[in-house]
């Protein structure tokens, strides 16, 4: 019979789709280390060049430099003390400019007479680059705490702000009748339709703002501060030691890729209903 | 009176929920669900200069089933949205009647063109939206399945809108009115969007769920077609004024194709295209 004859080309046919799903499997695992790829490439090179010396180890610190820093401020504590000092300075700005421009976009978003009065006004504030302002915020604030909270909180307040008032427009308008005409009272209509129809932009701006945030600090630190990353620096910039000026670097680049994933995944869980968060369906 | 065994929800001192209660309550007689009568003297609705509505005298009985046809901007959709209360009338009046024909209030729903689901609430949550607030969870529960078993999507009742196909979405929406049994249905060209053999399943599922609870029914429509096939009384509104007035007494279910409806089909579109 033609079928027992050609049982072999079954069965070789059977077992094609599985070789080449295990093929894809081990493209799909390569394909997770891919971003990895870059930054792995330039730090073996950079070592491989400070080795060779072909880069002055004064003026750019060799990786393994930069990761002994790394070990001697970790183990003496000092590491720890200051991360935690920028970390308290960031989420506190986080929180103040945040809730302000949070609140205000919700206002300037549902109220007309609220964005006539304010908007434009905001709008021109936001022009004004807000480290231009530290010569002010200095002779306000002396060069406490006060100081760098403010300048975060200020450059962390427009981009939630633009976003929220952006999203609260955008709310499908339909929507907004639809929960008007089954009798939705306004805390519902808010609870119901505009939040979360505004939250994906939130979002948006809520990640922009970590990335000023961070800019803000690290400025604000090394003009004036007593602890935390951006002082560790500048103090080590005055006695040259390239190796922790790099590693403060590093540090701002982990804790901003770090504050960015945690916002990715407060965005997933929140936005699962939204399309472009769902994974795709079984079967 | 007979008396039913159910759950209570209960919670404990810090708000959790525990074990439910099982309690004899005594089962309401399902109320004799029923439409409400609908009468416009002299309705006219301008927008700035332009008069859509050009006086309508319209008596619509409890629980007929009335279907408005037109051609595109003859004011049917206007009409339908002075009804349900998402517009004021510039002229004339609207009242609802009860069955001794004294005014009243109507609870009216609408369904629109679009499902307008809200996308970040499950199919079960979009339904509750139907019930207003406040009200018993146990009770709002039962009654949102009670909904989504009457559309025939109770085992959607955990997933995205967006995971939906567009019938099914329609249907969520028609669940959503039809959850907190009203007397008057307004159904804004609720089909319009679907492919043809969809239709045709929803034009039973509408038929189906009117013949049940019995409220008074505007469907507004392009489709003359449909509007034979389903509804009590056809009305042609022509540039603002009700040009045609046709009872449909046919029997239902009415056979699609059938050749006296389709002369009076005839007969309609004649009257728009006139």
């Amino acid at each position: 019979m033609t079928l027992v004859a050609d049982l072999p080309k079954q069965v070789a046919l059977l077992r094609q789709p599985e070789i080449k799903s295990s093929l894809e499997r081990w493209r799909s695992r390569l394909s997770g280390l891919l971003p990895f790829l870059l930054p792995v490439t330039v730090i073996v090179a950079w070592q491989a060049a400070s080795s060779l010396g072909l880069i002055g180890n004064r003026l750019m610190p060799s990786p393994l430099a930069v990761a002994y820093a790394f070990w001697d401020k970790a183990t003496s504590g000092q590491l720890a003390t200051d991360i935690w000092a920028s970390a308290q300075r960031a989420v506190s700005g986080l929180i103040v400019g945040g809730s302000i421009g949070f609140l205000l976009g919700l206002a300037n978003g549902v109220s007309k007479l609220s964005y006539s009065l304010t908007d434009t006004t905001l709008q021109m504030l936001r022009t004004i680059p807000n480290l231009a302002l530290i010569p002010l915020v200095i002779l306000w604030f002396g060069i406490g705490e006060e100081a760098k909270l403010f300048l975060t909180a200020l450059g962390v307040f427009f981009p939630i702000y633009l976003n929220t008032l952006h999203g609260v427009r955008n709310v499908d308008p339909q929507l907004i009748e639809m929960g008007r005409v089954y009798g939705m009272s306004n805390w519902t209509l808010f609870r119901k339709v505009i939040f979360p129809g505004a939250l994906p932009s939130i979002f948006v701006g809520l990640r922009f703002s970590l990335g000023i945030m961070w800019l803000t600090l690290i400025v604000a630190e090394s003009m004036a501060a007593s602890s935390g990353i951006g002082h560790m620096a500048n103090q080590a910039r005055e006695f040259m030691l390239t190796d922790v000026v790099v590693l403060a670097l590093v540090i701002y680049a982990l804790l901003g890729k770090f504050a960015d994933l945690l916002a990715k995944t407060l965005e997933s869980l929140t936005l699962q209903w939204h399309p472009a968060f769902q994974k795709p369906a079984k079967g | 009176m007979s008396e039913i065994i159910s759950p209570v929800r209960k919670t404990n001192a810090w708000g959790k929920e525990i074990e439910p209660e099982f309690v004899a309550r005594p089962v309401r007689e399902r109320q004799e669900a029923r439409g409400v009568g609908i009468r416009l003297t002299g309705v006219e609705k301008s927008f700035g200069a332009v008069q859509v509505l050009k006086g309508i005298d319209l008596e619509v009985p409890a629980g007929q089933f009335l279907a408005i046809v037109g051609k595109s901007g003859c004011g049917k959709s206007t009409l339908l949205r002075l009804l349900v209360g998402l517009d004021e009338v510039t002229g004339g009046n609207i009242a609802f009647l009860d069955e001794t024909g004294a005014e009243t209030r109507s609870n009216a729903r609408i369904v629109f063109q679009e499902p307008r689901l809200l996308p970040w609430d499950s199919v079960a949550g979009n339904v509750a939206v139907g019930l207003g607030e406040g009200g018993n969870r146990t009770e709002r529960d039962a009654r949102v399945a009670a909904a989504l078993n009457e559309v025939q999507l109770t085992e959607k009742a955990r997933e995205w809108p967006a995971r939906l196909s567009g019938g099914q979405r329609q249907r969520v929406a028609l669940a959503r009115a039809l959850v907190s049994r009203p007397d008057f249905l307004a159904l804004d060209e609720p089909l319009g969007a679907l492919d043809a053999l969809t239709r045709i399943t929803m034009q039973g599922l509408v038929e189906r769920v009117w013949r049940e609870q019995k409220f008074t029914a505007l469907f507004v429509t392009h489709d003359v077609s449909e509007a034979v096939a389903l509804a009590d009384r056809v009305i042609v509104l022509d540039e603002g004024r009700i040009a045609l007035d046709v009872a449909v007494e046919h029997e239902r279910p009415r056979e699609r194709g059938a050749a006296d409806l389709a002369e009076l089909e005839g007969r309609l579109l004649k009257a728009i295209f006139a």
